[in-house]
């Protein structure tokens, strides 16, 4: 019993040069812009074991998205699934390319740049690029997993393609988890600050601090700003939020979406709010990432904040994943899970059914998260579904 | 097994609750389930599909919407008890640009 206890309390990862955990072990492909994503795709194709962040920004932006951007791939770079990283740049980009290799290195992991424009076109620059990908895959592939203390567990959380199962089932379980991490040690960050709409004031009482401290009053003010930024364009949230599939699932308002999406942050007290680029600081428990609920945005924020994995809630069925973070799905209505089961991970519309309870779901659901934490692949790794990544930015294209 | 016709209703100051059963008609009789498993029947009034809502009680025009305990909108018409809640007859209080 002792034994089973103690190895319930670690897993199996990567240690990086910086102390940081990885649950993989990957080269990271980054293009510096969207011009450079095809050269970049291509040396992804042409050599096992990289994955590449085929982003849609980097260049005719506002300084401060420019910024945020450089900012964003940074921090993927620096995330520990992540054991060396090749940039792609083209050369004549709006983002800080000196920075984004530099402060990569700094964490201590083996960083190489190629420019296209430099090289002297496409063609050059993939076959350079695919020569220094495959050096990087041969200088980490070799890395054993060690045995790691659960406090280095940093799990990310959302819900996605929700119905009235999700609030219900879903994001119950998902929220058993992260009670459970958080008193481990662990730290777990959930974000969708549009899904904060009519229950903002539930999470701001559960800030460190209380509702009128620095942290619930910032809790607030995200709130406040994303719902400013829809109107600011004339137009309010009604017809984007809830989406067509949550309304066709029950869902009849953003309250409502938002009341049963918070369920999955569980109980615990907020310790803060992080930026979009940001990554989880050293204080660990319960985070919130502010970033839309679009998964796209919010799964490259997760993966920006050093999410190892991502425990994602769905009732309609989301299938779509990350490229360096595994991502597992927790079914909370049972029909879709009956319907698309090499898709979703977990049944967790048998507590809809009546079959478990939430804290027998949740224990399944734990157990699920440790082996993919030492390297049990998720159903949409394995299948390759692993390409929806974007960078959340503010201003428009200029 | 015959599937059992449940309206969960969770939390005591909700107004809705939830049909997790398939083929409920107009007419249906359901059982509203509260936190304790207390049961009451109500026949529904229209068709509501898997997931989605009924009024537990009458709810008039401009009054809250309840569910998990909180608001999550204002009663846009006169609502009986047992009726379909969505969007016909609910509208949402936040992120809107007219108030």
């Amino acid at each position: 019993m002792k034994k089973e206890n103690m190895a319930m309390d670690t897993f199996q990862g990567y240690v990086r040069p910086n102390g940081k955990v990885g649950s993989r072990n990957l080269v990271a492909v980054i293009p510096s812009v969207i011009c450079a994503t095809d050269v970049a795709q291509a040396i992804c194709r042409a050599v096992q074991g990289t994955v590449g962040f085929f982003h849609h920004q980097g260049c005719c932006q506002l300084p401060l998205d420019l910024k945020r951007v450089t900012d964003t791939l940074i921090s993927l770079g620096c995330s520990p699934n992540v054991g060396a990283a090749l940039v792609v740049s083209l050369g004549c980009e709006g983002t800080d390319v000196e920075r984004l290799v530099q402060q990569i290195a700094a964490t201590g992991k083996p960083v190489e740049v190629i420019r296209i424009q430099e090289l002297g076109g496409m063609s050059r620059a993939i076959q350079k690029g695919t020569d220094l990908a495959q050096k990087l895959v041969m200088e980490i592939s070799g890395l054993q997993r060690q045995t790691v203390d659960i406090s280095n567990v940093v799990m990310g959380i959302k819900c996605g393609g929700s119905d009235t199962t999700s609030g219900i089932a879903s994001n119950c379980v998902i929220g058993y988890v992260a009670d459970k991490l958080v008193d481990m040690g662990a730290t777990v960050v959930f974000g969708e600050t549009t899904e904060f709409l009519g229950g903002e004031h539930i999470l701001a009482r559960r800030a460190v601090g209380g509702e009128n401290g620095p942290v619930g009053q910032k809790i607030y003010e995200i709130v406040r700003r994303m719902e400013e930024r829809a109107k600011a364009v004339g137009e309010d949230m009604r017809g984007g939020q809830p989406t067509p599939g949550n309304i066709k699932g029950g869902l009849s308002s953003i309250e409502e979406k938002s009341l049963g999406a918070i369920v999955k942050s569980g109980h615990r007290p907020i310790q803060g709010v992080l930026e979009y680029p940001q990554m989880v600081t050293t204080e660990k428990g319960l985070w919130i990432k502010d970033a839309p609920g679009r998964e796209p945005e919010i799964l490259t924020g997760m993966a920006a904040t050093g999410a190892q994995f991502l425990m994602f809630s769905t009732g309609r069925g989301a299938p779509q994943g990350f490229p360096s973070m595994p991502v597992m799905k927790i079914c909370g209505n049972p029909n879709t899970y009956a319907r698309m089961p090499y898709d979703m991970d977990l049944n967790a519309g048998q507590i809809i059914t009546g079959q478990r309870s939430i804290e027998e779901m949740g224990e399944e659901a734990y157990a699920l998260a440790l082996q993919v934490l030492n390297g049990r692949m998720t159903k949409n790794e394995a299948i390759h579904y692993t390409s929806t990544m974007d960078i959340y930015c503010l201003g428009p294209v200029i | 097994m015959e599937e059992r016709k449940l309206a969960l209703k969770v939390d005591d100051k909700d107004n809705v609750a939830t049909i997790f059963a398939n083929g409920i008609i107009n007419g249906t009789e359901v059982e509203i389930r509260d936190k304790k498993g207390d049961c009451e029947p109500v026949n529904v009034i229209g068709d509501v599909p898997y997931g989605h809502k009924i009024a537990v009680r009458d709810i008039q025009m401009g009054e809250p919407i309840m569910k998990y305990g909180e608001r999550i909108g204002a009663a846009s018409a006169d609502i009986r008890k047992g009726e379909y809640v969505h969007i016909h007859n609910m509208v949402a209080m936040r992120g809107r640009g007219d108030l």
